[in-house]
């Protein structure tokens, strides 16, 4: 069920960008806060949802995380005087997201539960591949990039913390 | 060439024990109490640790990086929360090794041995 998602987002984001044209910055930093604002949504869709603890504590890592990002990378935005430029990867990512929320909507108690893990497990590898391979390279500020790479090391976390609660959910 | 004064001999010494041996920067003296020792989190990692510190002595947690963390020893002898860019300290009363990682980032890890 989570397949979708991952397989949208990976095709957007590696190999849609990659064959396409290469991402500028703006259009990086659109891609990078879009990826964060769907994992925030779905932390939030967690939070309302799920009375397991260890959910909890996971889904409230993440909209507190991807938002210091997110905070983070508005700030540089308008620091380098950029405005974030929307793109097909994004409109991409943004779909998938708000697909994946109903689809999760639907369901209740451990199902949610797991269905929620199994997702933050796949998107969060998708994410950080097209960090690594895509948008890190693209990326031509420093200061951008810099974020960028602290955003993968925080991702990698993520996503191994994910596999931890899919596992015990199990 | 005279030799160096006896008294800047002295401070030169004195400076070399008060230097913390690693990264990890450290307030006050032995001689003089407890030392404090400071641990920077930055770049989802923890900095060095000293190698050894003793019983009564510090550490100090700075959190400079742009997420929440925490230091939480593996055997919960201590647990604590590390606000974005907060400052926050652990005083050890106890000789041990402790692992320790941040509770909601696990793979960043560190240890402190604590000597009598």
């Amino acid at each position: 069920m989570f397949k979708a998602i991952g397989f949208a987002a990976a095709l957007s984001l590696t190999a849609g960008v990659a064959c396409a044209q290469a991402p500028n910055d703006a259009q990086i930093a659109h891609i990078a806060y879009t990826a964060g604002n769907i994992d925030i949504a779905a932390g939030k869709q967690a939070l309302a949802k799920s009375h397991d603890k260890a959910v909890r504590d996971f889904a409230s890592e993440m909209v507190r995380d991807h938002t210091a990002v997110n905070d983070q990378a508005l700030a540089l935005v308008k620091k380098l005087g950029v405005t974030p430029q929307d793109n097909p990867t994004s409109q991409s990512l943004a779909k998938g997201g708000a697909e994946k929320l109903k689809e999760l909507g639907a369901l209740k108690g451990k199902a949610f539960d797991k269905a929620y893990a199994a997702n933050e497990v796949a998107y969060h590898k998708t994410v950080n591949g097209a960090l690594a391979t895509v948008l890190i390279p693209n990326a031509k500020n420093a200061e951008l990039k810099s974020l960028l790479q602290t955003g993968l090391k925080l991702f990698k976390e993520h996503q191994a913390h994910a596999e931890m609660l899919a596992a015990s959910l199990k | 060439m005279s030799s160096p004064h006896p008294l800047l001999a002295l401070l030169a010494g004195a400076a070399l024990i008060a230097a913390p041996v690693s990264g990890a920067a450290a307030k006050g003296h032995k001689a003089k109490g407890p030392v404090v020792y400071t641990v920077t989190v930055q770049q989802m990692k923890f900095g060095p640790t000293p190698p050894a510190i003793h019983v009564g002595d510090t550490i100090e947690w700075v959190n400079n990086d742009i997420f929440v963390h925490s230091a939480t020893a593996k055997d919960h002898a201590f647990d604590v929360e590390l606000p974005v860019k907060a400052h926050r300290w652990t005083t050890f009363h106890k000789a041990g090794t402790y692992p320790f990682t941040c509770r909601y980032h696990p793979g960043m890890t560190g240890t402190l041995v604590v000597k009598d």
